[in-house]
């Protein structure tokens, strides 16, 4: 079963730049189909607990039978630096998968040296909650490159990625990244650009609307659940959801789209506001709606 | 070709007598729920899938075990019994015996 060298993912490598929540699940699921991953993050504390955060959602996924059988698991490099990494002295790259904070100064940073240093004609994905593409190409070297696809978490067990084709998105960008996500057995469903896409502009202003429900005293957080999914169909209720994603990420989320819509139902409501500001960001930090333990 | 690490696991005496209550200890505690030996903790209304993981975790650190390759299926922590046979084959059975 090993040893049989017909990974698909096999030399191909990607840079993950983040080795949060996201970055750390796109490692897995990357790693999990055969590609070798360099990954970089600026706090070193993340750094130092990437091998084991991504390791576990390997073999998370694995155990949920979501990554194909026999695949010779594809390498994971920390110590690595931007510019090694960037200019193929660790291997030539397939793409760039950008994962750091939603904040669009740290992104467009991180972007313009990114770019700056890559091979023209390498993809640089942002996974971008709402940031408009086209805002992002602004400051890259080569707007063309660019792309969004916002892989949802954790990465590895949802099968469907939106690909955001920003105004300057090249054609080759686009085919290159879905021929990625297919290597990465996921479904891509290309939109438009513009602020949240569609899952995030429908989304979060939806789980902002339960945060709110709840601060109104109307019912409590387990009854909003249980009633998005017993009467909706929704897979985890709004506010479990809200715990994966990471308070504070949807924070910043609620604050890019309200400040690029105006509409009012972005704006982060103070219930999830005094959350974040009291460090309960959900699943990541062990509360936030729910209490969890043995946090992934 | 069959791989040993393929075998459907079973149930074994001794060790589920002492490995058991302790299992069904953690469980209680971090579900708030009593888990019968047989009961399937991931059928509908039950637990989620990503509680495995904890599972896995709990039973590498508490019984000295490594949980690797193809011994990482959900069916091998579907019940209190599965978890603990695993454990005791795991436990008995040469380094690299077991998945790849
Ligand atoms: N959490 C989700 O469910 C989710 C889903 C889809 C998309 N996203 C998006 O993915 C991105 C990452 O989100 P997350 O939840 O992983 O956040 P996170 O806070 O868990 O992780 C972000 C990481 O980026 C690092 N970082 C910040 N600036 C950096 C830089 N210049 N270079 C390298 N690393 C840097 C931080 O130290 C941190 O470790 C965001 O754009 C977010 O909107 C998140």
């Amino acid at each position: 079963m090993t040893g049989q060298n017909t990974t698909p993912g096999a030399a191909q490598r990607l840079a993950v730049l983040g080795a949060g929540v996201m970055g750390t699940g796109i490692a897995a699921l990357a790693i999990g189909h055969g590609i070798a991953v360099s990954m970089i993050d600026v706090d070193r504390r993340r750094m130092a607990e990437a091998t084991d955060r991504v390791d576990r959602q390997v073999r998370t996924a694995r155990l949920m039978g979501a990554l194909p059988e026999g695949t010779r698991p594809g390498v994971l490099d920390v110590g690595v630096s931007l510019a090694d990494v960037s200019t193929g002295r660790t291997g030539p790259l397939t793409a760039v998968v950008e994962a750091v904070t939603e904040d669009p100064n740290a992104k467009a940073k991180v972007l313009a040296d990114v770019s700056a240093l890559v091979a023209p004609g390498t993809p640089v994905v942002s996974n971008t909650s709402s940031i408009p593409i086209g805002e992002l190409a602004r400051s890259v070297a080569r707007p063309e490159d660019l792309i969004g696809s916002h892989f949802m978490n954790p990465p590895y067990l949802i099968r469907t990625v939106e690909v955001i084709r920003g105004p300057r998105t090249g054609p080759h960008t686009l085919a290159a990244v879905r021929g990625l996500l297919t290597t990465l057995g996921r479904e891509s469903v290309v939109v438009e650009d513009a602020p949240g896409f569609v899952t995030s502009r429908i989304l979060h202003p939806m789980i902002n609307s339960a945060v709110r429900v709840v601060a109104a005293g109307t019912a409590s957080v387990e009854s909003v659940d249980k009633l998005l999914q017993g009467c909706l169909g929704h897979p985890t209720g709004p506010l479990r959801t809200a715990d994966l994603i990471g308070l504070d990420n949807l924070v910043d989320s609620l604050w890019v789209l309200h400040e690029r819509t105006g509409d009012e139902n972005c704006r982060p409501c103070e219930l999830l506001l005094t959350k974040v500001r009291s460090g309960h960001l959900g699943r990541k930090s062990g509360r936030g709606f729910y209490h969890y333990e043995g946090d992934l | 070709m069959t791989v040993p690490s393929d075998q459907e696991v079973s149930d074994t005496g001794d060790r589920f007598d002492t490995a058991a209550p302790e299992l069904v200890r953690f469980l209680t505690a971090r579900t708030g729920r009593t888990w019968p030996p047989d009961t399937d903790l991931f059928a509908t209304g039950g637990l989620s899938s990503l509680f495995a993981m904890e599972l896995v975790v709990h039973l590498e650190q508490t019984y000295g075990v490594s949980v690797r390759g193809t011994d990482l299926r959900l069916d091998n922590f579907r019940t209190v019994r599965r978890m603990v046979a695993l454990v005791d084959r795991l436990r008995n059975s040469e380094p690299g015996d077991h998945g790849a």
